[in-house]
């Protein structure tokens, strides 16, 4: 168990600064999320924290120690990488056994238990003979785990680990790595990814990176509900956010409107707003509609169930008002 | 390459009928290694045959044509003197014959292992990010550039006895009592020659190696670090086992060159018996002493050695030539 923090770190390649100052404080015990677009420094982040990057300036503290020169191997920490990084010429055992093998005073048994441990609770135990080459995707990628559940970590640090797998492995990976979380309450986590619906359900908390900068941290319902810009309310929640400026967010003394899909109804007559129907998208439990009405892109309407509103068909629309966002020019909230 | 493209047709079997598509294939396959086939057979097939049947003949230069067929004598033959003693004579029993074989092998095993080691110590070097990388590589490839007659003439006065660099400078700097006579000298000919050839061809080892190096995945060797890797254990416990293919293709490759080492010697040391190797000895018998059907049979069975060495590489060192077991 650990607690990190990062003290106005910096991180410079040659003259490109891609972490340019990250204060942030990682509880014990936590689920810490870095999203951000990709090039937003959150990668980078991640191979500070693990010492794999030399910090350019600023401090990082494992439970209040310094840590910035420490080797990785010498920081409690286990890293599953994106692209799984297994050793192709070992089995799934002796990849699981490694670093432990290296350590001194781990007798042959204890690995054994401790692998063979790692490998029940990921279902890989009858895979322990085979080579890395013999197995699918999702199963490279549950023996990473595994190998960094062996190593016994304070700090679990996932690197876009769902990335590389298809849709449905991705979802049912992401499950397991729940699971893990629950199981393993004492250690701490952080995971990296550009999916927000990744950072929404598996976070504790999770911190949107900008631009080397973090732009929000919060719990994924404070981010949902009371995004801290333009930015973070754009990036979190699917479908995205709709923005409405000019004269419409004038009326409600804004620069920018913003107003999630599930947050507007069709109110037909009459409505604040109206848009024409240029395409109805059905998922079957739900339905976005999306409008087009002099903003930059369609405003897109959530709707229950099954709908069938025809392109080029004009409707009333009236956003629920508790639930707008508006923001100033700078992008940020007025509240 | 050529056994990958025709493996793959034959593995259409089970009595399943081929595709249109696959037939394709494999008559495009076919047409495709016609050329090299057919240069094969021109270039070495037909003169490789060509030694072999003149080796069981008593051919001359100026007799070829009118060879005629005596069997193995080139090879063994019994004689019984008039005194009733009896004496082998021919290739098999001839001194000189296996002094070259061993001069050959003693080269081949000890440049090659040479050249594997500070060719994979150059390949770590060149596959480390610094500055002036691109550069380094291509210098380090100079000396494999040079053509073998011009760097041996060139190591050849390096290492005169009364002028040459290395002498001078050994003198001055305390390391030589008195000047050596590198390549005259019967026990330091078989060195010289050593130096010249590991100068020469390490750039290629290293090549090769670094070909390999530069497949092994960077974020492999990340994971080590977290695992806690020491450097030489990351070197002995990853990265040679993950070059191991390229290394034992890069060795095979360079074990056939050395096994028909030639040029080199020819001219670094000429007719010193130290050096002399099968390649030498098998042309100076063919041309220089008019015994082409002996110099044949040398060259049959400095074939058939080479043949041997490598198919007893390969199975001992269960060589793919696939790129390994990635």
């Amino acid at each position: 168990m650990a607690s990190i923090e990062l003290r106005n770190i910096r991180k410079a390649f040659g003259v490109v600064e891609v972490i340019k100052g990250v204060n942030l404080e990682v509880r014990k015990g936590e689920f810490m999320v870095f999203v951000g677009p990709s090039g937003c420094g959150k990668s980078t982040l991640l191979r500070l924290i693990s010492g794999l990057e030399d910090i350019t300036s600023g401090e990082m503290l494992f439970d209040g120690k310094v840590v910035n020169a420490l080797a990785p191997s010498k920081r409690g920490i286990a890293m599953v990488f994106q692209s799984y990084a297994l050793y192709p010429h070992m089995t799934v055992y002796e990849n699981m056994a490694f670093g432990l093998t290296l350590e001194k005073g781990h007798d042959k048994s204890e690995i054994r238990r401790r692998v063979e441990k790692a490998a029940d609770m990921l279902q890989i135990r009858q895979y322990l003979d085979r080579l890395p080459k013999q197995l699918s995707g999702g199963q490279r990628q549950r023996v990473a785990i595994g190998r960094a559940i062996t190593r016994d970590p304070k700090v679990f640090l996932f690197d876009e680990p769902l990335s590389n797998l298809d849709a449905a492995l991705r979802v049912a990976t992401r499950i397991e790595i729940a699971k893990l979380h629950e199981s393993m309450d004492n250690v701490t986590m952080i995971y990296v990814t550009h999916d927000q619906v990744e950072a929404m359900t598996l976070a504790d908390r999770i911190c949107v990176l900008r631009d080397g900068h973090i732009e929000q941290v919060g719990t994924p319902m404070e981010l949902y509900e009371s995004p801290n810009s333009v930015f973070v309310a754009g990036f979190i929640g699917s479908p995205k956010m709709n923005f409405i400026g000019g004269d419409l967010a004038q009326k409600l003394d804004a620069h920018t409107v913003g107003i999630r899909g599930e947050h507007i109804t069709i109110t037909p007559g009459e409505g604040m707003w109206q848009g024409t129907v240029i395409h109805t998208e059905n998922l079957g439990a739900d339905s976005y509609v999306y409008l087009e009405m002099g903003t930059e892109e369609p405003v897109v309407v959530r709707l229950d169930g099954v709908n069938s509103y025809k392109s080029g068909e004009v409707v009333h629309i009236t956003p629920m008002l508790d639930n707008i966002h508006r923001f100033d020019t700078a992008g940020k909230p007025i509240r | 390459m050529a056994t990958e493209a025709m493996a793959a047709p034959g593995a259409v079997t089970g009595g399943k009928i081929k595709s249109e598509l696959m037939q394709q294939r494999v008559r495009a396959a076919r047409w495709f290694l016609l050329p090299m086939l057919i240069a094969l057979a021109v270039v070495a097939g037909w003169p490789l045959l060509r030694s072999i049947y003149f080796s069981f003949t008593d051919a001359s230069l100026n007799n070829i044509d009118g060879a005629e067929w005596v069997g193995f004598s080139n090879y063994l033959r019994v004689q019984v003197l008039d005194s009733g003693a009896v004496r082998y004579r021919g290739l098999l029993v001839d001194p000189s014959w296996w002094n070259a074989v061993w001069n050959t092998l003693r080269f081949a095993v000890v440049s090659v292992s040479l050249e594997a080691v500070l060719g994979m110590l150059v390949a770590l070097v060149l596959n480390a990010e610094f500055k002036g990388r691109g550069i380094v590589r291509a210098a380090i490839l100079i000396p494999w550039a040079i053509p073998t007659i011009v760097s041996a003439k060139m190591w050849s006065w390096m290492l005169n006895d009364q002028f040459g660099i290395l002498n001078d400078l050994g003198l001055r700097l305390g390391l030589l009592s008195q000047k050596v006579a590198w390549t005259a000298t019967a026990d330091t000919a078989m060195t010289a020659v050593l130096i010249v050839d590991i100068w020469k061809t390490t750039p290629f080892m290293a090549l090769l190696i670094l070909a390999g190096l530069q497949m092994v995945p960077k974020d492999i060797y990340e994971a080590a670090e977290i695992d806690g890797v020491h450097p030489v254990k990351q070197f002995f416990r990853i990265t040679l086992p993950l070059v191991r293919p390229a290394l034992m293709v890069a060795i095979i490759f360079r074990l056939l060159d050395a096994l028909r080492i030639f040029d080199l010697i020819y001219v670094l040391t000429p007719n010193s018996s130290a050096t002399k190797t099968m390649s030498v000895l098998a042309r100076e018998n063919l041309f220089d002493f008019d015994k082409f059907a002996y110099g044949s049979a040398m060259s049959t069975l400095l074939f058939l050695i080479i043949a041997l060495l490598t198919i007893l590489y390969i199975w001992l060192g269960k060589v793919r030539f696939d790129g390994g077991d990635r």
